[in-house]
Parts: structure tokens; C-alpha cells; sequence
């Protein structure tokens, strides 16, 4: 049933993409509403699949790359609903919904059958929301980021057009970034440390150096410069801007390493 | 009968001359009487502000009716005679001159497309003339049509919505640079009048806290009483600065006021909050090199007026919808001007008829001398049929082209056919007489 419901959802998230994505390029300023409603409705059945494979598998389904892809897109999702609903930001779906897309599209081209879960497993989802939910925050701070570059050279190039009349004020898209890498960078931190208990429990040691927990670490240290730069030295705006939009190519470069490597006990 | 405008605007008439012609508010109820008195008008409107000077009105005769329409706008300037006035004047009649007075109250005829004063000053227009009892059944309903017709233009197009003067560009630019304008500090530096236009936008848009400098501080404190503002001396505006999200520069300064130091140095202690400059002085009075800065957006006049034609070329496609609007509501009060002039034709020509049917009765029957009352009867009813049936047919002809393009030109004939004058002054005069009870 789940991966039916599973199936569902892509084709949603599909449509909306498109939706957004014509929103992004078009004149039809209504679009919005078709495409806000696709999306709900695409979150509606995420939302059914993650719960019937719970029931399915008998634990929180969070134990592959599978199923961590696949919640990551349905938290990013979640997140944009929520903001739709309370600031109207409409432009703000033409980056989520396709980030949210090729998301769950990876996770479907991964392994999906639901797996086993060892004893030595069952704490293991703190780990992987935690981080997840981080990740979350970091993309939206990406996002965010990116909205911000792109309207900064609207406004700085004088060419007042199209997009422009489309995307969220300058100090609006500060704050959200800013936000967002206040709210992830304590749930990363909380995810490594969950993680480094779950690494000395499972294999006797917090730390063996392999590849993802370098980059883990490099990306908590990353967003730690990030942020502290910004609450002393005023690192916020454009360099705000352009450190997250780099930082969460870094946090990408991880995951895919992670997947591709297969080195971590959930690939 | 018939609607016509004569008039003079933006277009064909430099401001000098239309400034002469111009009627001030105080003069309005004056001249609207002196305007219903004057031969030929039955009803009228003066519609008077900075770019336009037009009379609409409702005359029995078109072409006389224009002739005394233009005799009478010639007397609102006493010293400009009609040969300098001629060339600048345009007249329409009917259908031509509904068309362009939907097209004023939708803004489309204005200087600036889509500028929304204008329904304001149309709707100003009426409502004096109806105080002033200056219009009647076709004006009413002409001017009426006209105010919805410009309120559905600017609901259903996209004509008002971007900004189209240089205040407003700078407004909707603050806009995009801070989501919320109430929080924000406007620093204006020089209390020239675009200057302080431009604050009066800004604070029209939501900002609250607003400091103004000037070389004369005197001054500076006067403004600043104005305008709720705090009066900052001249020497402070770099320390000040830091304080501002929006700098408004606009000194006759000829050289630079503020550089690229000063703005660093506030950017620096505002740990790159960014700041909007605007710069609307001629020379100009923030150094270029000031757009260079990260966080800092500076805007000149130039920009600022390039944004403006970029919106009146947007405004031009969305004018394009509007002009349908107006293309379609024209034609509904054309027809219904027309069967207007069908109708009391068809009251007066059943009056006339009538009143010979009586006349005639009484005449025969005295001679007659005593009859029954059946033959009376008979008598009566001979001379009804036979004008029923010899009207019958002109009645339902009329009734037929009431809604036509044919209407007036029926209704005229008829009137000449049968003589009808005389019964319609009479329903004319029944009909004004109503109105003013009403």
C-alpha cells in the first residue's frame, strides 16, 4: 500500500513542480492556487505513505536512504505549506516543490523495501530526524539564500523586471535565512552528537573518520562560522546569503557521498 | 436631442492656455447656472482640473448645439478670443463624445495612463452639477455609466498598478528591499519640493520615523514640525546615516554630499543592514561609486524615471484591455440615447393626434345639433378609428427603429411629418418640471 500511496505523491509533487516551475516563468500570476492546492494534496498522500509503511514495517520508517530521501521532501514540503499559509510567499514553491521533487525522484530510484530492523537499529530515527530536520532548515536557508542573490542582482543591476515583481523584499529573505540556519544548526548538532552515541553503541567508537563524518563535522563547523559571523560581525545580507548557498552544497556533496559510498549503516 | 463635449486637454492645448479656461471649484455652481441658462442647453457638466477643460452637455440640435456650446467656453476666459482658442479645441457629439468621456473617467485619456485621480475629479464633476440641478435624465445616466465604467477598468485591468511617477518608483523599490516600511528610518537630506514629495509617499506607504537635514537648520526644524519628523543639523547627516535604512538625498548641492566612505562607515555600524539611497537632486549629491557598495542600493533620478516608462509600457498593454471595456460599454447608451428621442415623439404624436380627435369631435357634434347617445357613440367612434388606424402604422415604425441606428432619424421625420413641436416643448417641460421635484 505504500508504495502505492508513494506513487501518488511523485506524480503530485510532479505536477506541482510544473506548476511552480511555470510560475517561475510565466505571466499567469493565479497559478499559484492550482499549484499550492496540487502540492497539498500531493503532501496529503506523503503523508498516508509514510504512515502505512510504518504500520507495514512495525517501526518508524527511517532506517535506508529510501526512507530518509523520502521524508526529507515530505519535511520540506510541510515546511512550505506552512509558510504559504501564514506569509504568502508564492515564489517560495518554484524552489521548494522542485527541491522536494528530485528528493523523493532519488528516493525512488533507491532500494524500497522496507527492511528488518536489528535491535541494535531501533533508537536509530533520533539520529536521522534530527539530522533531517537539519538538513531541512539548511535547505530552506539555501533557498532563502538563493532568492536573495537573485533579487540583490535584480535590484543592484537595475533590471526591474519579471522576477522581480515576483520575489519577497531583500530584509524578508535575510531574515528567513537567517532564521532557518538558527533553527537547523542546533538540530545538526543535536543529530551528530545522537549519532556519534549511536556510533560508540553499535561499533564501540564516537568517531572513525570515514567520509561522511568528516563531512558532518565540517558542515556543523561550517554553519557554526556561519552563524556565529553573523550574530558578532553583522555577516548577514549578501555574505549571509552566499555562505549558505555554498554551505548547502556542501551538505548535498555528504549525502551523496554517503549514498554512493554505502559506507554508513544506511545505505 | 443629443449628448456633445467640447473641449480642450493635455494633448491639444499647451497649460497656458488651459490654465485660463480652467473653472476653480469656487466658480462651479456660477458657472454650471450660467451654463443651463444658455441657449440650446438642457443639461451640462464642466469637468476642470489641470489637464483638461471640458464641457459635456445635452442639446436639442447638434450642430447649433455645438456652435453655443463653444460660445459659451469662450466666455470662461474673458481676455482669449475664439481664433486663438479654435485649433486647440475638439467637439464630438453622440456616440463619439460618450466614447471619450468613458475613456477620461477610465483614465485612458490622462497624462499619465491609469493615473487614478481623474475618477475622482469625474465623479467630483457630477456631483456638483446634480447639486446644482445642472443635469438631467441623459446626463444622470451618462455620467453615472462613466464613473462604473472607469471603477470596472480599474478592477479588471492591471492599468493602475505599477508605479508611474518617480515618488511612487522610489516607494515601490523600498518595498522590495524592506518587507516592512512601518520599522523603517527615512533620513531626507535637503527639503527641496521632490524631495519632500518623495517623503510624503514613503510615509504614505507605512514609514514612521523619518529625520530631515538641511543646510539652513531653521528650516530643517520647520519641515520637520510638517511632517512629525526629527530635524537633524547638516554637520550630523554621515553620523546619522548609520541610523537610516533609506537616505533620501535631494539638496541643490552642486557637488557630492555623500561618498562611498560615508556609506561604508554606516554599513559598517549597521553591521550590513542594507540601505537605500535615493538620489533626486540635479547635480547629483551621492557619489556613484556609492552602488558599488555591498548592501547598498543606490538610485538616481534617471533610474528612477527609466522604471517609470518601463511601467508605462507595461501600463499600455493592460490600456489595450481597457479600451475594450470602454468599446463595449459605449454602444448600450447610444441605443438607449436614441430611444429616448423615439419615445416622446411617440407621446407627442398620440397627444397631437389626440387633441385634433377632440377638437374636431366638439366641432361637429355642436353642429350636429341634438343626438342620442348611441349616435354620439358612433360619431366617436368613427373618428377614433379612423385616426388609430392612420397612426398605426407610423406608431409601430418608430417603436421598431427605437433601438436602431435609425431611431434619431425616424423620430426627426415623424416630427416634421406631423408637426410635433409644440407637444414636445410641452412633454419637455413636464419632464424638467418632474425632475426637479424628484
Amino acid at each position: 500500500m505504500n508504495v502505492l500511496f508513494f506513487e501518488v505523491t511523485l506524480l503530485f509533487y510532479f505536477l506541482g513542480t510544473t506548476l511552480f516551475l511555470v510560475q517561475l516563468a510565466g505571466r499567469w500570476e493565479g497559478i499559484w492556487k492550482p499549484a499550492f492546492v496540487v502540492a497539498g494534496i500531493g503532501f496529503f498522500f506523503h503523508t498516508l505513505a509514510l504512515v502505512s509503511r510504518m504500520i507495514e514495517g512495525g517501526h518508524i520508517p527511517l532506517t535506508s536512504m529510501h526512507e530518509a530521501l523520502s521524508f526529507f521532501s515530505w519535511a520540506l514540503v510541510m515546511f512550505f505549506l506552512v509558510v504559504e499559509l501564514r506569509y504568502r510567499v508564492h515564489i517560495l514553491g518554484s524552489f521548494i516543490l522542485p527541491m522536494a521533487f528530485v528528493s523523493l525522484i532519488s528516493a525512488a530510484a533507491l532500494p524500497k523495501e522496507i527492511r528488518v530492523l536489528e535491535p541494535i537499529f531501533r533508537n536509530v530515527w533520533m539520529h536521522v530526524t534530527l539530522s533531517l530536520l537539519g538538513t531541512v532548515a539548511f535547505a530552506v536557508a539555501f533557498v532563502a539564500g538563493l532568492m536573495y542573490l537573485i533579487q540583490e542582482h535584480m535590484l543592484k543591476s537595475k533590471h526591474l523586471d519579471g522576477l522581480y515583481h515576483k520575489l519577497p523584499a531583500l530584509d524578508f529573505l535575510d531574515e528567513l535565512n537567517g532564521k532557518a540556519i538558527s533553527f537547523g544548526f542546533p538540530l545538526l548538532t543535536l543529530g551528530i552528537i545522537t549519532g556519534a552515541l549511536f556510533a560508540e553503541f553499535a561499533r564501540g567508537s564516537f568517531l572513525n573518520w570515514n567520509a561522511e563524518q568528516i563531512g558532518a563535522l565540517g558542515t556543523w563547523l561550517f554553519y557554526l562560522i556561519v552563524l556565529l559571523g553573523r550574530v558578532t560581525v553583522g555577516w548577514r545580507a549578501k555574505k549571509a546569503a552566499y555562505l549558505t548557498v555554498v554551505g548547502f552544497a556542501g551538505v548535498v556533496f555528504t549525502l551523496v557521498g554517503v549514498i554512493l559510498k554505502g559506507q554508513h549503516p544506511f545505505a | 436631442m443629443n449628448i456633445i463635449a467640447v473641449g480642450l486637454n493635455h494633448r491639444t492645448a499647451p497649460v497656458e492656455l488651459r490654465e485660463r479656461f480652467a473653472v476653480p471649484e469656487s466658480h462651479l455652481p456660477e458657472a454650471l447656472a450660467r451654463l443651463k441658462r444658455w441657449p440650446g442647453i438642457d443639461e451640462g457638466v464642466i469637468l476642470s482640473t489641470c489637464n483638461r477643460v471640458e464641457l459635456y452637455a445635452v442639446v436639442k440640435e447638434t450642430a447649433h448645439g455645438v456652435e453655443s456650446l463653444r460660445d459659451y467656453l469662450v466666455t470662461l476666459a474673458s481676455d482669449i478670443g475664439w481664433e486663438r482658442l479654435e485649433p486647440h479645441l475638439y467637439c464630438l457629439d453622440g456616440a463619439e463624445a460618450i466614447r471619450h468621456l468613458f475613456r477620461v473617467a477610465a483614465s485612458l485619456d490622462s497624462m499619465v495612463v491609469g493615473e487614478p485621480q481623474i475618477l475622482g475629479q469625474v465623479k467630483e464633476a457630477y456631483d456638483v452639477a446634480l447639486t446644482h440641478k445642472a443635469t438631467g435624465v441623459v446626463l444622470n445616466k451618462v455620467m453615472k455609466k462613466a464613473i462604473s465604467v472607469g471603477k470596472r477598468v480599474r478592477t479588471e485591468t492591471g492599468i493602475a498598478e505599477h508605479a508611474v511617477s518617480v515618488s511612487y518608483a522610489a516607494v515601490e523599490l523600498a518595498k522590495k528591499i524592506f518587507q516592512n516600511l512601518s520599522e523603517k528610518t527615512v533620513l531626507l537630506v535637503g527639503i527641496g519640493e521632490m524631495g519632500k514629495l518623495a517623503a510624503r509617499h514613503l510615509i504614505g506607504a507605512g514609514v514612521r520615523h523619518v529625520m530631515i537635514a538641511n543646510r539652513n537648520y531653521e528650516r530643517a526644524i520647520d519641515v520637520a514640525t510638517q511632517f512629525n519628523a526629527l530635524p537633524v543639523p547638516f554637520s550630523q547627516v554621515h553620523h546619522e546615516m548609520a541610523g537610516a535604512d533609506i537616505v533620501l538625498c535631494a539638496t541643490a548641492a552642486d557637488a557630492y554630499v555623500i561618498g562611498p566612505d560615508d556609506v561604508h562607515r554606516a554599513l559598517r555600524s549597521r553591521k550590513n543592514r542594507p540601505m537605500f539611497l535615493i538620489d533626486i537632486s540635479d547635480p547629483r549629491n551621492i557619489d556613484p561609486a556609492v552602488g558599488s557598495l555591498d548592501n547598498a542600493y543606490l538610485y538616481n533620478i534617471d533610474d528612477l524615471q527609466s522604471q517609470v516608462v518601463t511601467n508605462l509600457g507595461q501600463r499600455g498593454l493592460e490600456a489595450l484591455k481597457a479600451e475594450d471595456i470602454v468599446r463595449v460599454e459605449v454602444p448600450p447608451v447610444v441605443v438607449w440615447l436614441k430611444s429616448l428621442e423615439v419615445v416622446p415623439t411617440i407621446v407627442a404624436l398620440r397627444r397631437k393626434a389626440d387633441s385634433i380627435l377632440r377638437e374636431e369631435i366638439d366641432r361637429i357634434l355642436a353642429k350636429l345639433g341634438p343626438l342620442s347617445a348611441r349616435q354620439r357613440e358612433l360619431v366617436e367612434e368613427l373618428a377614433t378609428a379612423i385616426t388609430n388606424k392612420l397612426l398605426h402604422g407610423p406608431l409601430i415604425a418608430l417603436k421598431a427603429e427605437a433601438d436602431s441606428s435609425n431611431g434619431a432619424l425616424f423620430a426627426e421625420t415623424a416630427q416634421r411629418l406631423f408637426d410635433l413641436e409644440k407637444e414636445l416643448e410641452c412633454i419637455a417641460k413636464a419632464q424638467s418640471s418632474e425632475q426637479e421635484r424628484g
